[in-house]
């Protein structure tokens, strides 16, 4: 059933041109439900003097890819960035592994 | 992996909707031409709804497409349409029957809409470009953090569903509205962290050109742009085009929250454009698009023959209003030839362009390409820089060697 009105929606939009916008749609569009499963990752840091506390802190909102594809930045723009997470976007980091996962960003060499 | 991370992925699961394992996860790699690196991305065809694409982050899902799409056409197919998230708290499971679009706020009656329902409003199609507001930040110098996009997060699509203003006036916007405020189903994963919303100004959102677009390219919208729903902003950065639409607020003051205050801001100057270190500028929220152009059937470092012509094809855009030129040059600028443009297929478009390059002497060219919109903005020759990485629009540089 849903593969039929697909094709119905399919042929009704491809001929509808630019040029009948106001024209009333000779059919309404049909929705159909959409479920879907999201990929994980399973990719953790890099071992390393403070990977333990970014493997804890950092993962529970984005994948490890997000930091891993980061270009080199300085220790001023990791502090930035690591305070943005945490009182901007409200990361659930313990206050007292700051220190470490900024010196594992800082020293991360792309 | 640490012992003590598996308590906190085995977290992450629950929190993140369902977790599936990655079929298709292999599908090659692919080299940016990212300064410094990392420059090395895998190639994925583990999303739903998705072809090859260029896998920038895992969760949420950054997507971008592989540049040879492009030349494929001015239209970007919805699989291999770029894809950007902001938060991960993604539904995965959306009832079409049981979706409802709340409209509410300064209004004389608040609504809220079945699909069907909206279905019923008068249908509206347009063509539109889609661009990310950090589209090229991977290639700014110096670098700056963000996602390290090249200049695959745009895609150009003909968008189908209803004008935001027929919406809006069936709510009945009251006297003294000032803003639209809009709202999609992802959430953050932590409590308290700002959600995702994004403003209009009352006079833009009932223009009659922003939408809701409840297909792309005659298709239903892939879940993972937007379906069922997603706000349509010709002419305007991605940023306020708000997927999976689900709440729209009429406002009587302006948005003051995060994401119009704080984040997605420029600096108040021209091209937005300021020099690494800069200060003292105001900033505005970024808002409408500059032109852009691009070759797509030549690489940079391309190899082709001295002594006869050279064919260059690629695709252009006016930002906020069309493409009035794009010219090319195969002498670093100093002297310009215009390209021929394509079909029209509407102020907000991709456009093709093509030309030819006369025959050219052995050695290093530099080839390059620059479009003129219909308000007469024309591409910087050099690159754009700011802080954030938005709104890079430099005239594209590719590199021929002739032998």
């Amino acid at each position: 059933m849903s593969t039929a009105r697909t094709v119905c929606l399919l042929a009704g939009l491809a001929l509808t041109p630019a040029a009948a916008l106001a024209t009333p749609a000779p059919e309404p569009m049909r929705f159909t439900s959409q479920r879907v499963e999201l990929p994980s990752s399973d990719r953790t840091f890099p071992d390393g003097p403070g990977a333990e506390a970014v493997n804890n802190n950092c993962l529970a909102c984005h994948s490890a890819g997000m930091v891993l594809t980061q270009p080199k930045l300085s220790r001023a723009q990791w502090t930035e960035t690591v305070n943005k997470m945490v009182h901007i976007y409200k990361a659930p980091v313990d206050p007292a592994d700051i220190q470490a996962i900024v010196d594992y960003l800082a020293a991360m060499k792309p | 992996m640490t012992p003590s991370a598996i308590p906190r992925r085995a977290v992450l699961a629950g929190l993140g909707g369902l977790a599936a394992a990655a079929p298709g996860w292999a599908a090659g790699t692919v080299t940016l031409p990212l300064p410094g690196g990392p420059d090395t991305r895998d190639l994925t065809t583990a999303f739903p709804g998705k072809g090859s694409m260029i896998l920038q982050r895992t969760r949420p899902p950054l997507l971008e497409t592989p540049f040879d799409v492009f030349d494929q056409g001015v239209f970007t197919p919805n699989d291999r349409f770029y894809v950007r998230w902001h938060w991960a708290s993604i539904p995965t499971d959306i009832d079409a029957n049981a979706f409802r679009l709340t409209v509410r706020g300064h209004v004389d009656r608040a609504l809220s809409l079945s699909l069907d329902a909206i279905a019923q409003l008068p249908r509206f199609e347009i063509a539109a470009v889609n661009q990310c507001s950090g589209n090229s930040r991977g290639l700014f110098e110096p670098r700056v953090p963000g996602a390290q996009w090249a200049n695959g997060s745009m895609g150009n699509a003909r968008w189908t569903g209803v004008r935001l203003k027929d919406v809006l006036d069936r709510a009945g916007v009251k006297a003294g509205a000032v803003q639209v405020r809009f709202s999609g189903l992802d959430e953050p994963v932590v409590d308290d962290a700002p959600d995702f919303k994004k403003s209009l100004d009352l006079d833009h959102a009932r223009d009659g050109e922003v939408m809701l677009a409840y297909a792309m390219n005659g298709e239903p919208l892939p879940l993972l742009n937007g379906f069922p729903l997603r706000l349509v902003v010709p002419g305007w950065y991605s940023t306020y085009w708000v997927k999976m639409l689900s709440d729209i607020e009429v406002l009587d003051k302006l948005d003051d929250q995060y994401w119009m205050k704080t984040a997605y801001r420029i600096p108040d100057v021209p091209g937005a454009n300021i020099k690494p270190g800069q200060t003292g500028f105001k900033t505005v929220p970024i808002n409408r698009m500059v032109p852009r152009s691009f070759v797509t059937n030549l690489q940079d470092g391309a190899t082709v023959a001295a002594g006869a012509p050279v064919a260059v094809r690629g695709i252009a855009f006016g930002g906020d209003c069309g493409v009035k030129t794009v010219e090319i040059s195969s002498d670093g600028g100093a002297t310009w030839t215009p390209a021929r443009l394509g079909a029209d297929a509407g102020p907000y478009s991709f456009r093709r362009f093509e030309g030819s390059l006369p025959a050219l002497s052995a050695g290093s060219h530099a080839l390059k390409v620059r479009c003129t919109n219909t308000n007469g903005l024309a591409q910087p020759m050099d690159p754009v820089w700011n802080g954030a990485g938005f709104m890079q629009n430099g005239v594209e540089t590719v590199s021929l060697h002739v032998a």
